[in-house]
């Protein structure tokens, strides 16, 4: 027993050794004070002082955080109200569109990338012609040529947020007495106060993880952003792998860090919270 | 005597083209205690969520005080409800569960102009206080609703209801969640609290004991249909039908004919009773219910019969007696062993007749006594028995 033990202790330190390794060398030469990718020379905070005097960088930081939040706060309402609508359904409608909602979320990225960014080429060729003849008649003047940018790089994140909400957002619904609705009318509550003090503070804790799992999302992306950004605006992500392209430098270790860590740090907030929840 | 308050008149419910509700007429009156009583998809609920507004009724009307109700939501009919479950807010505690109605704003019309009136917060106190206290929960204001045990939790939930002086209180199987022993006090603290305050209670259960031990009025029903009205006593003892015997107690069910007035027959043997009023050798189905049937040496019995089975039941034996190959169940204080053969005699008074109806033949017959109780037994061991 003890030596199997051992064994599988042995073995999951492999495991763990594979997964996070590599991850572990691109933090410890974010501090090199050094060029080199494979010589350790001391240690400085040159590369991280640097990232913030790069305006491509602290831009893209800046594009992230906007769309993210923006996402964020829009995905959290739609998807709680989706939920909602979700939940006063019959069985029978609610499954299937439930399954049709889990899609997006285990579709390949690249998928949903580029059938967007097809989508939005599409509908701006459309647009074109209708602006030009709206122009025609002369009351007043439409952009007829419209390009990717920041508004259809939130359209795609909504697209992949929304569903985390309503995933985390159902089972708190589910849970929840049914009666409590009927409770809250039956005491004077109009359908949107029972809502309001009764419903919104009982699946309050699934509409919070909904949001952190949302923005870390967002903040994750770079397939779906990469499709959906257009060629002047760019995320965190797409910046990273646009200096990959050009020279190498140890200011890559220092933004795939950060990105590491924000993100990490958003997991194990989800995790903890649904931790302590599952305890009361 | 009292007031009308509520009127369901010629409601009916259909669920996707089911009817649930054939039918129903039936009035509320002021300071009453009224049960709804019958087993699981009989249509209490269905009628006791109409009256709360929390569904219309497919065709009928709903009136309070005369004006129709059908499309007023819940929100705005003076009627409160106590769940099934409680349906207590638990993110709020006791005090805040017990204010929730009191803190909504009510649009009130003055003038023609509508105007938001609010309880100012000292008055919200001094009535939820007063409420904890008709429910005995003084104290347990700053508690939290899900650290009360299911009595307490139901208490919280009487008082969230009462504490809007609502005019009727609306009860789905309020006590069904709670133990036998529990149970018993709260029927007796829910007649008090009824009498305390003199509102109309409507009560939805389907435990017998229940409706008869605190109702001043039981409507008893059965798939959608009311099959009978009447105070607790009346009900017991003169059931309209062999469904209403059944359901209320304990009844043996005999097929009899009534020759004329005060005179039935049954077993070849004619018996005198109390009730008149029938076409003359009209078939009609007799009650004999098993604690007034007496025993007695078999040379002095009306019918004689033998001991088929025994059971000890506290207070006496259930008996199950073979009469001709009909089997009597008869509650007795004397032991009598199986295989003894018995007399009876039957009073007038001890017999009751109904007429025929749809019910006819399927209830009474203790022929199957012992199985029935079989397959409860295993009903129960699966956990498929109940809602």
């Amino acid at each position: 027993m003890k030596k199997s033990s051992k064994l599988n202790r042995f073995f999951m330190a492999l495991v763990f050794l594979f997964l996070y390794a590599p991850i572990f060398v691109l933090i410890v030469f974010s501090f090199n004070d050094s060029k080199s990718r494979t010589v350790w020379q001391g240690f400085t905070l040159d590369w991280y002082a640097e990232l913030f005097r790069d305006s491509a960088i602290t831009g893209a930081i800046g594009t992230t955080l906007l769309v993210s939040l923006a996402a964020t706060a829009i995905a959290t309402v739609a998807g709680t109200l989706a939920a909602v609508g979700f939940y006063n359904m019959k069985k029978r409608v609610r499954g299937p569109l439930m399954t049709i909602n889990n899609i997006p979320m285990t579709n390949a990225d690249i998928v949903t990338g580029v059938s967007l960014c097809l989508l939005f080429v599409a509908f701006f060729g459309a647009w074109s012609g209708f602006a030009g003849w709206f122009n025609s008649l002369g009351l007043f003047q439409l952009p007829t040529r419209l390009h990717m940018g920041f508004v259809t790089l939130l359209i795609a994140h909504l697209t992949f947020d929304i569903p985390y909400v309503i995933l985390s957002v159902m089972p708190k619904l589910r849970q929840m007495d049914k009666n409590l609705i009927d409770a809250a009318q039956d005491l004077g509550c109009t359908w949107m106060q029972a809502f309001r003090k009764v419903v919104l503070p009982e699946i309050m804790p699934g509409i919070v993880s909904g949001a952190l799992i949302a923005f870390t999302m967002s903040v994750d992306d770079f397939v779906i952003s990469y499709f959906t950004a257009g060629s002047r605006t760019s995320t965190l992500a797409m910046e990273v792998y646009g200096m990959t392209k050009k020279r190498i430098s140890p200011k890559i270790n220092a933004v795939s860090s950060l990105l590491f860590v924000t993100v990490l740090t958003l997991l194990v907030v989800v995790n903890v919270r649904e931790a302590k929840q599952q305890q009361k | 005597m009292s007031k009308e308050l509520i009127r369901l008149a010629d409601c009916c419910m259909a669920f996707d083209g089911e009817l649930v509700l054939d039918h129903i007429n039936l009035y509320f009156n002021d300071s009453e205690f009224l049960t709804l009583l019958g087993p699981s998809g009989c249509g209490k609920t269905t009628t006791l969520r109409i009256i709360g507004g929390f569904i219309t009724p497919t065709s009928g009307e709903v009136l309070f005080d005369g004006v129709r109700m059908n499309d007023i939501p819940p929100h705005l009919r003076q009627v409160n409800t106590v769940f099934q479950r409680y349906a207590l807010f638990p993110h709020l505690n006791v005090f805040e569960n017990v204010a929730f109605g009191l803190r909504i704003p009510k649009t009130a019309e003055e003038g023609g102009r509508k105007k938001k009136i609010k309880i100012p917060e000292a008055e919200i106190r001094q009535r939820v206080l007063e409420m904890l206290a008709v429910v005995s929960l003084k104290g347990f204001e700053n508690r939290k609703v899900t650290e009360l045990s299911g009595g307490q939790q139901q208490r919280v939930a009487i008082a969230r209801a009462l504490v809007n002086r609502p005019k009727v209180l609306l009860l789905d199987e309020p006590l069904g969640a709670l133990d036998l022993r529990l149970r018993k006090d709260m029927q007796s603290e829910l007649k008090r609290i009824q009498q305390q305050l003199g509102i109309t209670f409507i009560y939805v259960t389907h435990d017998q004991e229940e409706a008869l031990a605190m109702s001043d009025t039981i409507v008893v029903m059965d798939q959608g249909k009311i099959q009978q009205i009447g105070t607790p006593e009346d009900i017991y003892n003169e059931p309209k039908n062999a469904f209403v015997a059944d359901f209320i107690g304990e009844s043996n069910i005999l097929d009899g004919i009534m020759h004329e007035d005060y005179v039935v027959e049954f077993f070849n043997r004619r018996f005198k009773c109390l009730d008149k009023g029938f076409a003359p050798k009209e078939p009609v189905d007799v009650v004999i219910r098993p604690e007034d049937i007496d025993i007695v040496p078999v040379e002095k019995g009306q019918l004689k019969g033998t001991v088929t089975s025994v059971t000890f039941k506290g207070v006496h034996y259930d008996t199950i007696v073979d009469f001709k190959g009909f089997k009597w169940l008869i509650q007795t204080t004397d032991y009598h062993p199986e295989g003894e053969t018995i007399g009876i005699i039957l009073n007038p008074d001890d017999i009751h007749i109904m007429h025929k109806s749809q019910y006819s033949g399927m209830f009474g017959d203790y022929s199957s006594y012992s199985e029935e109780y079989d397959e409860m037994d295993a009903a129960e061991e699966e956990g498929g028995y109940g809602e």
